[in-house]
């Protein structure tokens, strides 16, 4: 399972042509308390690094950027009553919706896990 | 990013201490949270009892026979009535009746103890210096500290070290030895709580904070809470929901205003203040409660049904004891009724939100006869 990372802290897990996306661990330590996930519509068509998502924590909007360019096929609907996933389980329960990549070549910037790692140890 | 000039408040090696997460606010560095998050933190301060620093705030004394008066001058609130050991909430008011700040003044005796917003001291302080000089003293006290203990367990919590609290009436403040320190406490807060606020010297402050924490009903709270708390509570916060252009009237704190100032009409801006009182403002904060989940912040524009503009938001967020979101702001008078449907405009989507009565939360200040005639209320958590 492939599993790649942005620098503006989204992840993206590859399941085919299918990519899963939420924010990672760390941008939701740094967000705090979350209390409103602002999903795109299910048909809806992005670019790569476009705003795609809005996470909202008790202190401020921010805005989820799409980590590669196509459409989204689905949306965690759960988030809606219980946005607080996102902190629990940013990486698996917290995700934010599924985007049927346009081209794979968008992911060849995008970071895996040690390099991740690195990126936010350094931001320190 | 923390600037170098950032000021440590006497408080500053504790919040590290506990895991504080420091932030830059007018000129200090400031814990936003600690380690449970601002929502922890609000929820404590509802059910238990939190310490605040609120230590950048701006304190300072006049001090003459002739004080109260002198500061009637520049205030429409009725600081000559106080009797020693009251306090009350008022303005610093300009000549066009806009507010230049909002402060706490509490009469000692001899003097007048204030205490202003840390983002507004640098003007207020030479401002009520130059106005005052050669007629009264005024001091400031940038060697005190100011720590806030809020919620409904503070009485408990801070008799166990100062008996004489628990006798404080709601806005009063007296002298008393806190573990032994010296303060002066006033019973008064930004929560909506019951509540008190503790002057004292810095060199103390760190001591102080330690002993009101060595209670397993009190934590910490930082500005987070400080926000969503006294936002609940529908309270002002200058800079957002107060400035220079907005008066007293429009900004729903004409109770401010007292009745022999009223008559007398010798507060600056008294003209233009005292003629929207009787022809009504052209503006007025409300409240806001958004339909939906989504927060609407300061700056989001509020529309009617058919996307005229009538305001604006000036503060608003998550409200973690009503469960979503709420605001307040400012809207044309004939869109000021509570139950007007509006709209608030969020990434340029309108949502549908409602003109609510404040607070959001009900005020729980405390009051001896409230405490003897009935039951204290349950709140949700």
């Amino acid at each position: 399972m492939t599993v790649r990372f942005t620098k503006a802290h989204e992840w993206i897990r590859i399941e085919g042509d299918v990519g899963v996306v939420g924010i990672t661990d760390y941008a939701q330590k740094q967000l705090g308390d979350i209390v409103y996930v602002e999903l795109p519509a299910v048909g809806a068509k992005f670019a790569k690094g476009v705003q795609a998502a809005v996470v909202e924590s008790v202190k401020a909007a921010s805005e989820v950027y799409a980590p590669v360019g196509g459409e989204i096929v689905a949306v965690n609907g759960a988030l809606a009553d219980n946005p607080a996933t996102v902190n629990s389980a940013p990486e698996s329960g917290g995700w934010f919706y599924k985007i049927k990549l346009g081209d794979p070549a968008d992911l060849n910037d995008a970071m895996d896990k040690a390099a991740y790692d690195a990126y936010v140890g350094g931001l320190h | 990013m923390i600037g170098k000039d950032s000021k440590a408040t006497p408080l500053d090696r504790l919040h590290r201490a506990f895991g504080a997460k420091m932030v830059p606010f007018a000129g200090y560095v400031m814990p936003l949270h600690y380690a449970d998050g601002i929502l922890a933190e609000h929820n404590w301060v509802r059910g238990g009892a939190a310490v605040f620093d609120v230590s950048h705030m701006g304190q300072a004394e006049v001090k003459g026979a002739d004080a109260a008066s002198l500061l009637e001058a520049l205030v429409p609130g009725d600081i000559a009535g106080l009797k020693p050991g009251r306090m009350r909430y008022t303005m610093l008011t300009n000549d066009r009746g806009g507010i230049i700040d909002d402060m706490m003044a509490t009469r000692r005796d001899d003097r007048i103890a204030l205490v202003v917003n840390a983002s507004r001291k640098d003007f207020v302080f030479p401002y009520l210096a130059e106005r005052l000089k050669g007629r009264a003293r005024f001091e400031i006290h940038s060697d005190r500290a100011l720590i806030a203990l809020q919620g409904p367990a503070s009485a408990a919590a801070l008799a166990r070290l100062a008996p004489a609290a628990a006798s404080l009436a709601f806005m009063a403040g007296a002298d008393m030895p806190v573990a032994g320190i010296a303060c002066f406490v006033t019973r008064s807060g930004y929560t909506g709580e019951d509540g008190f606020e503790i002057s004292l010297a810095a060199e103390f402050a760190e001591k102080l904070a330690e002993r009101l924490l060595d209670d397993a009903r009190v934590k910490p709270a930082g500005l987070g809470a400080r926000d969503s708390l006294r936002l609940e509570a529908g309270l002002c916060l200058y800079g957002q929901d107060l400035d220079e252009t907005t008066t007293p009237v429009e900004a729903d704190l004409a109770w401010a205003i007292g009745r022999r100032r009223r008559a007398e009409k010798n507060f600056p801006g008294a003209d233009a203040i005292l003629r929207q009182l009787s022809e009504g403002p052209e503006r007025l904060r409300v409240g806001i409660r958004p339909e939906g989940k989504a927060p609407a912040r300061a700056g989001a524009v509020l529309a009617r049904p058919d996307g005229a503009s009538v305001g604006a938001i000036t503060s608003g967020g998550f409200g973690p004891t009503v469960g979503g979101p709420v605001a307040m702001g400012y809207v044309a008078p004939d869109a000021a009724r509570p139950g007007t449907l509006l709209a608030a405009i969020v990434r340029d989507k309108p949502l549908p939100a409602r003109v609510v009565p404040l607070p959001f939360v009900p005020h729980r200040y405390h009051s001896s006869r409230a405490q003897l005639d009935r039951p204290r209320k349950e709140f949700r958590p």
